[in-house]
């Protein structure tokens, strides 16, 4: 997240732009919301729809702990404006599991101990889902240049790995989100 | 972020009347397509247009390819390029550079044209804590010289700028003899993308040749044979996510056993994409021999002027060249 924000800045920022009336799709369901145009992707979903599953990190693109699917695809909600991706499908997290039925790489993150703290594991789990569904988790190397987006300071790297090894087992690129 | 207004034309006419202005921090507003660097230059106020300009949905997104080379619609992602089957047979040099670019995050995001875009990585420019960066603000200075300078540039470079450009698409497509095709209201007109950025000089905050309400529609590489044979080495701090170090892209027609033609442009060494004609010349008619290779890689150094921490780089990229040639010339 930006550390140092100067002082005419800082000011210039309580003057607000014109907020702009957008429907985002989220999981599913039509959100209509009113936002300042500075507000991205990641934002609307925390602070708008209380959607708190995906975490900010970085705020920069770096850490991947925002990472959700747009029309399938693994994005960093933190580097789209969200009045720019209206019209898009956005799954976050919240709409991975069916009911109480978790999706095959939540449970297997779980069996295999693949977190610390739990931040980046919305993230991880997002990127990783995406991951297998276009076919990138054939070997541990490709998981690992295929994940390089994401970040974890706790280091559970090994165990992420393993983790999107069994998912992809079980469900296969054409099933795997 | 700056407050800024931001519009969002139903057509690209609309936009091109609104006349902004990519790439440059003194225009007052400013385009916005897949948004990964831009959002990123907001956050950090390197950035404060007043009116930001959605490109989203306006331009084309098509990957064609025909007897007369390759056309990218500028709005295509990274991902969409990089995987594109006949981009991966025909012109395997650009599925290379973007597979070893940005993340698949971003590269999922990030367009064709934001690419050929995206501003430096100088961390005196992305850091508005330090005053001087002539680039971000103009007169002011700067700071990478006799800073911290081992990410920096060692040719085209001014006693104003030392800035490299980070795209890898770039090096790549420079290497083919790409073109871009450039739009305004006034109407289009194409020029080689060797020309389309800018040496730093004295006027380090001008990028790229864009006039006001000019945007970039598309980028056409001809076709070759040289195109297939190719190789894209990037040498960086990291195996996956990172900006080069020292890159070197390189496409060879061969005739047996010799070079009949090289092409080769620099990644990370220059102010912009650098193509070296020198080392090209050189190389026609030779072999793959290492002694003959390393003599002409070293043409690269001729005007290579470092800064202290980022010496490193002339001796880098000559065995870049070298190693990358060998490869090139390797394959089938």
């Amino acid at each position: 997240m930006p550390g140092f924000i100067p002082e005419a800045a800082a000011q210039a920022a309580d003057a607000r732009p014109a907020p702009l009336d957008l429907v985002l799709r989220v999981n599913g369901t039509e959100h209509r919301l009113t936002l300042d145009p500075r507000t991205t992707l990641l934002d609307a979903l925390r602070e708008h729809l209380h959607l708190t599953g995906s975490k900010k990190g970085c705020g920069l693109g770096q850490c991947g702990a925002c990472t959700v699917r747009m029309d399938g695809k693994g994005v960093k909600s933190c580097l789209s404006l969200a009045a720019l991706v209206e019209g898009r499908e956005i799954t976050t997290i919240e709409g991975l599991a069916q009911g109480d039925q978790l999706h095959p790489l939540q449970a297997a993150f779980i069996e295999r101990d693949a977190f610390q703290c739990g931040y980046c594991t919305s993230g991880q789990i997002m990127a990783g889902v995406a991951c297998i569904a276009e076919g990138h988790a054939g070997s541990p190397q490709e998981i690992r240049d295929w994940m390089s987006g994401n970040l974890c300071r706790c280091g559970a790297y090994d165990h992420i790995v393993a983790a999107i090894q069994d998912a992809a087992g079980a469900t296969g690129p054409a099933r795997g989100g | 972020m700056h407050p800024f207004t931001l519009d969002r034309p139903r057509d690209l006419a609309a936009a091109l009347a609104l006349r902004a202005q990519a790439g440059r921090n003194d225009a007052p507003a400013e385009y916005i397509a897949g948004g990964t660097d831009m959002v990123q230059l907001l956050q950090e106020y390197v950035r404060q247009p007043e009116r930001l300009v959605s490109l989203a949905g306006l331009l084309d997104n098509r990957i064609e390819i025909g007897p007369q080379g390759l056309r990218l619609g500028v709005a295509a992602t990274m991902a969409e390029v990089a995987a594109d089957p006949a981009v991966v047979e025909q012109f395997p040099l650009i599925s290379e550079a973007l597979l070893n670019s940005a993340s698949p995050q971003v590269r999922n995001q990030a367009t064709m044209g934001g690419n050929l875009l995206q501003r430096t990585r100088c961390p005196y420019f992305r850091d508005v804590g330090y005053a001087a960066c002539n680039k971000r603000a103009p007169g002011s200075g700067c700071a990478a010289i006799g800073g911290e300078n081992r990410w920096h540039a060692v040719l085209g470079t001014s006693d104003d700028c030392i800035a490299t450009n980070p795209s890898d698409l770039a090096v790549a497509l420079v290497a083919l003899d790409a073109a871009v095709e450039i739009r305004g209201a006034g109407g289009s007109r194409s020029l080689p993308l060797v020309d389309f950025h800018r040496l730093p000089a004295a006027t380090p905050h001008i990028e790229t040749v864009l006039e006001p309400g000019e945007v970039i529609a598309a980028i056409t590489v001809p076709a070759s044979s040289a195109a297939r044979r190719s190789h894209y080495l990037k040498v960086r701090d990291r195996a996956s996510f990172e900006f080069a170090v020292v890159s070197a892209a390189v496409a060879l027609e061969m005739d047996g056993a010799r070079i009949r033609q090289a092409r080769i442009a620099l990644g990370g060494v220059g102010t912009k994409p650098w193509r070296v004609p020198r080392v090209e010349a050189a190389l026609a008619g030779a072999s793959l021999e290492p002694q003959s290779l390393r003599q002409a890689a070293a043409l690269a150094a001729e005007n290579a002027h470092g800064r202290g921490h980022n010496d490193f780089k002339i001796e880098l990229m000559q065995r870049a060249i070298v190693r990358a040639v060998e490869i090139a010339g390797a394959r089938a």
